[in-house]
This record gives structure tokens, C-alpha cells and sequence, in this order.
């Protein structure tokens, strides 16, 4: 499964690590919708990090895209807000 | 498989398939994917030389306040040997403004540094991924039938086209953080303008606008600790100079003995 990290690149983790990761973004998603700048800032630095710990580096040269792709590490609070609250941002 | 909910990826990764989406035409896919590919790269180039510009704008600006602090302590030094004091705290202020404007300059040049680096690394990265494609297209034009080659290069167009997504929006942000720095580089421009930092020779005795205005912005704890410190430096220093200040405030200076000088 690859992951890429929006700005930063792509890593390759395992299909295993799917749950974990699920679990990580539900926490970041509810401490950006209640607002909690603190939460929030860590929950989603827990998550960037599961990913680089846990996965490689995809090399330049493969041309594979993601199986999932994470917010730029400097996405602060009011812009995950931005994207993850509110109505009709994103169809479907 | 628990089919991932995690709204946070499933978004983001909404958002660039959107952007793919509208830059997908299949019937051209193969020529044209390559062509954008080159566009984009150029553009990457472009946004790291307006990183480098915007740096050295406030290298030079940071030079020029480092020569101004240089100047500014000069005057106060001469001021105080010829007893004025008040155009000593006058020049004082004047330093203690330029270097809080220094601080803040050293963090921007950090941040565009920070960013440059970035920007350098994905232009590298894609550039990589785009000779990557390139030559594999070639190969899949001569091994596939055409139907099953332009579904191949779709794959990897994809693979790229998400690269493409991904340097855009470092670019994007790399443009916003430029943005903010120019403004703010132009208001110290502006202070630099207004005689802030100019040479004291050139100040009118009157207290105008900028003086009571540096008066706020300026810590007196600190000017006033650096107006003391330099008295005692003087006092000490030069006998010449001392009959001048009238040193008595200077307070309980016990000289050191013989020639150790001011360690710290």
C-alpha cells in the first residue's frame, strides 16, 4: 500500500498497517472538527510519523500513485478545519 | 479489509483526482501528458529562482541594517564622549529597533531556505519520475499493440500526473509563504524609508514623529542598560573623553587590577 504525504513523497507500507493508520486519521479528523489546536497538531504528527517510521521510501523511479494520500505536515488547524468541516467540499 | 474511512486521506486524495481528472484527455494522453510534464517542470524552476530572488532581497536588507547597527553604536559612542547623551539614547533606539528587525529577517531567510531546499528536492524527484516515464512510454510503444500500450502509459501518466499534483501544491505554498515575506520585507523597506536607520548627523534637534514613535517601539530597559554600559566602557576607556561625561553616575565601578580588561 503506498501512502504518500502531500509535499514530502510517497511511502510504502504494508496492507496490515491500513487499520492503524484509519484509527490515527479518525483521531486527527475529530480533534480538527472540536477545534482542538493541540490534539489536533499532535494526533495528525502521531500520523506523519506512523507513516515515515513504518514505511519506505518509494524510490523516484517508480511511477506508482497512492493508495492514500495525507495532508501537507505544515497543514495547520484552520485549513484541516477548512477541508474536513462544513457541507458539499468535496462530492461523494 | 476495513475499507479506509479515514476521511483526512480520503479527501486530500479526492482533491487530486480531481485535478488529474481535468487534466486527463485520453486521446492525447500519450503526447501530451510527456509535454505537460516539461511545463511543469520549467514552472517548478521558476518558482525556486523567486524563492532565491525573495532570499536575497532580505539578505541584502539584513546587510544593510547589520551596517546601520555598526553606525548607529559608532554615533552613540561619540555622542556620549561629548556628553549628548540624549543623542546617544537617540541612536541607541535606533540600534535596538534594527536588531529586533534583524531577528525577524534571520527567521524569514531561515523559512526561505527551508523552502527552497524543498522545492529543489521534488523538481528533482520529478524530474526523475518524467525521464522515468518518458523512456518506459518508448518501451511500451514498441512491445505493446497500440490499444493495450495507451492504457499502460495512462498508468504511468497517473503516476506522474500525482507527482505533478503534489509538486503544485508545494508551489503553491512555497508562492503564499513568498507572498507573506515580500509584504513584510516591504515595511521594514518602508521604516529603512522614512529615516529610521538613517545617520543621526542628519537629525533635526526638534523630536519628530519617527523619534516619539521609536521611543515605543524600542525596549528603554535595554537601551537604557546599553547607555550605561557604554558610560562605564567610556569612563574607563578613555581619559580623554572622561572630564567630559562626568562620570560620577557611572556608580561603584572598582577598576580591576592592572591590565585585565572587561572579561565579560
Amino acid at each position: 500500500m503506498i501512502v504518500r504525504i502531500a509535499t514530502e513523497g510517497q511511502y510504502e507500507l504494508l496492507g496490515s498497517d491500513e487499520e492503524t493508520l484509519d484509527e490515527l486519521d479518525r483521531h486527527a479528523v475529530a480533534a480538527a472538527e472540536a477545534g482542538d489546536e493541540q490534539q489536533f497538531h499532535d494526533s495528525f504528527a502521531r500520523l506523519l510519523e506512523y507513516v515515515r517510521s513504518n514505511g519506505q521510501p518509494v524510490s523516484d523511479e517508480r511511477l506508482d500513485s497512492s493508495d492514500l494520500i495525507l495532508p501537507p505536515p505544515d497543514t495547520s488547524l484552520e485549513q484541516a478545519r477548512a477541508e474536513f468541516t462544513g457541507e458539499g467540499l468535496i462530492p461523494g | 479489509m476495513p475499507g479506509l474511512s479515514g476521511r483526512m486521506s480520503t479527501i486530500v486524495k479526492a482533491k487530486i483526482s480531481k485535478l488529474l481528472d481535468r487534466a486527463e484527455d485520453p486521446a492525447e494522453t500519450l503526447e501530451y501528458s510527456y509535454q505537460k510534464q516539461i511545463e511543469l517542470l520549467q514552472n517548478v524552476k521558476k518558482g525556486i529562482a523567486d524563492v532565491v530572488t525573495s532570499k536575497k532581497r532580505l539578505q541584502l536588507q539584513e546587510k544593510t541594517l547589520q551596517d546601520q547597527i555598526v553606525k548607529l553604536d559608532t554615533q552613540a559612542r561619540q555622542a556620549l564622549a561629548h556628553g549628548q547623551e540624549d543623542l546617544a539614547r537617540t541612536a541607541l533606539e535606533r540600534k535596538n529597533i534594527a536588531q529586533t528587525e534583524i531577528q525577524s529577517l534571520d527567521s524569514q531567510i531561515a523559512e526561505l531556505e527551508q523552502q527552497q531546499e524543498q522545492l529543489t528536492a521534488s523538481e528533482q524527484k520529478l524530474r526523475t519520475k518524467i525521464e522515468q516515464f518518458r523512456s518506459k512510454k518508448e518501451v511500451i510503444k514498441a512491445q505493446y499493440s497500440a490499444a493495450e500500450a495507451q492504457v499502460r502509459i495512462s498508468e504511468a501518466a497517473t503516476g506522474v500526473g500525482e507527482e505533478m499534483a503534489d509538486v503544485g501544491l508545494a508551489m503553491q505554498r512555497a508562492v503564499e509563504k513568498t507572498e507573506n515575506m515580500k509584504a513584510r520585507a516591504q515595511a521594514v523597506g518602508e521604516l529603512e524609508a522614512s529615516g529610521t536607520f538613517d545617520d543621526l548627523t542628519a537629525l533635526g534637534p526638534a523630536e519628530d514623529d519617527i523619534d516619539r514613535q521609536l521611543k515605543q517601539l524600542s525596549s528603554s530597559t535595554e537601551v537604557d542598560a546599553e547607555l550605561e554600559k557604554m558610560k562605564a566602557e567610556l569612563g574607563s576607556g578613555t581619559p580623554a573623553a572622561a572630564g567630559e561625561l562626568g562620570a560620577g553616575s557611572v556608580g561603584a565601578e572598582p577598576q580591576p587590577q592592572a591590565d585585565q580588561g572587561h572579561a565579560q
